[in-house]
């Protein structure tokens, strides 16, 4: 490891540090703000994998977050488990759910797998919103003071005091966190692996990966699957913090395919940084504009629209381009070659 | 026993039959060269026995093994490495990495030998310089350099080279020649589709001409140059 990957290493465990501590320090809106900012960045980092990295553009990753969702709703409502405990159960519905789903999906290319996905989840939905005992189209809510009850929560509320649901917000920011800085290390270890490698020649080139020895259909499964899993826990914990579900908002493909596709783009897509630049932008125009309504958008809009046309690797890419910074590089780097003293004949160098 | 053997190969596409009853062995590392005019069906021959295509009937056998029913990844693994007429890098890896991936899975080569193999084959493709170069920024005919590179890095026991040596100059065309013979010397056997003549009968021991799918005559290179049927083909191409 150069120096450069370990100041960067540094300096992202002081931010890291930094965003920790923000619940003993900061006010328990900026926790709720960043929590969402947080949560993004796991839909967003996870998208990137899939479509930066996999070429697997997928419009339909809304169904994870609702599937995530509800069943952390049904493990609270119906058998009584913790909201945290229910994260888990979700995230491994959101992977099981993608067996099907990629089943269906990865038999279609380019335009119709987007299309597919997207088909997939609204389907999801509709099925979803049939369940009953989670009140049906309507939806439902998390029982009272489940999440003050939830683990975790009255340990912080003693160390922190103040109230108990700014505790249960606390517990859940840690998490998120957590989950976020979890997926980033995940990421670059697996990029960096031989299979990350092979997985970048799939998107390059399916008809060339093939010809080289790569199983593309084992790879891009594999990188769905786990997606799906992380894109589901993501959102099983984005709803603890909402504590009330509805099939429109848990599956809506605004909230959480558009907008990760914007943050990512915006940010870079295919580049590990991208996405953190993306959710930053996203926040400071969000803090910047907040009093135009949603203009924001409208500018997170325009600036993704640029992006696309005029920066395809985003603002990351931009600013690699034109600085050569790169500070967690996933690219190879072959090994020097030999010096000529190395290779010299000793005996004529004793002469 | 040969390496590679097709058995009465046949491909349509359509109302077309670009493949039509081919048939031949391949003995391990021998070199054989194939020509025909443009639309013969020869890149289609490669993605045949690459199984890029899969045949409408006949079979491939790789070591006497039916190979007929497996993917290009299965095949790749057992030892056919394969260059493609038009390249197809993979462009935003580097150059290095484009060997590097072909190295590791293609040719299971273990980790830590991997980066010295792939530097080894880059110098002999002379494309060391550009190691760290996105392969999707090169120019045309360093693309081409990598389709023999990569192909060498999955450890082929028979290589595939489909018109690698248009567009060269004399010097790298001598340059490309020696590259390929040291391949040969090292018991590699070679399938060398290519309209530059005089570098592939410098090479091959055996030379095929597709004609309409069909395999017109395979033999000795004199031979078959000689062969007034093939002379007709040829006339006023041969250089
Ligand atoms: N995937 C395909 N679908 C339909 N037709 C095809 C396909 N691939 C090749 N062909 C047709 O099959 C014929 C043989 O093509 P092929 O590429 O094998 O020729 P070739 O001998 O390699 O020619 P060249 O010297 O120009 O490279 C051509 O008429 C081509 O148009
Ligand atoms: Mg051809």
């Amino acid at each position: 490891m150069d120096r450069k990957t370990q100041l960067t290493i540094l300096a992202a465990a002081a931010a890291v540090a930094l965003l920790a501590a923000v619940p003993v320090i900061g006010s328990r809106a900026l926790v709720q703000d960043l929590f969402g900012v947080l949560t993004l960045l796991v839909l967003a980092l996870n998208w990137n994998m899939l479509a930066g990295f996999s070429g697997l553009v997928s419009v339909g990753q809304q169904a994870f977050v609702g599937i995530g969702a509800y069943v952390m709703f049904a493990c609270v409502i119906l058998l009584g488990m913790d909201p945290l405990a229910g994260v888990l159960v979700g995230g491994l519905a959101a992977m099981a759910l993608a067996v099907p789903m990629a089943a269906f999906a990865f038999r279609l290319n380019g335009a119709y797998f987007a299309i597919g996905t997207w088909v997939a989840a609204d389907i999801v939905r509709l099925v979803t919103s049939q369940w009953q005992a989670l009140g049906g189209g309507t939806g439902t809510s998390l029982p009272k003071g489940t999440t003050k009850e939830m683990i975790f929560v009255q340990p912080v509320k003693d160390l922190l005091g103040g109230s108990s649901a700014a505790a249960a917000d606390a517990v859940t920011y840690w998490v998120a966190l957590a989950l976020a800085v979890a997926m980033l290390g995940i990421s670059y270890g697996f990029l960096r692996s031989r299979m990350g490698l092979a997985l970048q020649a799939v998107r390059d080139n399916v008809e060339a990966a093939r010809s080289v020895g790569i199983d593309p259909l084992r790879l891009k499964a594999m990188v769905f699957l786990l997606t799906a899993f992380g894109t589901g826990l993501a959102g099983a914990l984005i709803f603890i913090q909402i504590t009330r579900v509805t099939p429109e908002a848990a599956f809506s493909v605004i909230d959480w395919t558009a907008f990760v596709i914007f943050v990512t783009v915006i940010g870079g897509i295919g580049t590990l940084p991208g996405p953190i630049l993306g959710v930053a932008v996203f926040y400071a125009l969000e803090r910047l504009l907040a009093d135009y309504g949603t203009a924001y958008l409208i500018l997170l809009g325009l600036i993704g629209m640029g992006a696309m046309l005029f920066a395809r690797r985003g603002l990351w890419g931009w600013i690699a381009d034109r600085t050569g910074f790169d500070p967690l590089p996933l690219s190879h780097r072959p090994p020097a070659p030999p010096s000529f003293t190395d290779l010299s004949d000793p005996v004529t160098q004793r002469s | 026993m040969s390496i590679l053997s097709l058995n009465s190969v046949s491909k349509s596409f359509g109302a077309l039959k670009v493949t039509d009853d081919v048939s031949f062995d391949l003995a391990p590392g021998e070199a054989l060269g194939i020509i025909g005019p443009n639309g013969a069906g020869k890149s289609t021959l490669f993605n045949l026995i690459s199984g890029n295509l899969r045949p409408d009937q006949g079979a491939v056998l790789l070591d006497g093994h039916d190979v007929t029913g497996e993917t290009p990844m299965q095949r790749c693994r057992r030892g056919i490495g394969r260059s493609f007429q038009i390249p197809q890098p993979f462009g935003h890896l580097s150059v290095y990495e484009n060997l590097l991936v072909a190295a590791e899975f293609g040719g299971r080569v273990p980790g830590h030998d991997a980066p010295g193999l792939c530097m080894d084959i880059l110098g002999r493709c002379g494309l060391a310089a550009q190691a760290t170069a996105p392969a999707g920024s090169l120019p045309l005919l360093s693309r081409k350099r990598l389709e023999l590179a990569r192909a060498m890095a999955t450890q082929p026991r028979v290589i595939l080279l489909d018109e690698i040596a248009g567009g060269l100059t004399e010097g790298e065309c001598v340059a490309l020649v020696s590259t390929i013979r040291r391949i040969h010397d090292e018991g590699t056997a070679i399938i060398w589709i290519e309209h530059v003549l005089h570098a592939l009968t410098s090479v091959v021991e055996r030379l095929m001409v597709l004609n309409f799918g069909r395999m017109l005559m395979i033999g000795q290179p004199d031979e078959v140059m000689a062969a007034p049927e093939v002379k007709e083909i040829y006339l006023g191409i041969e250089a």
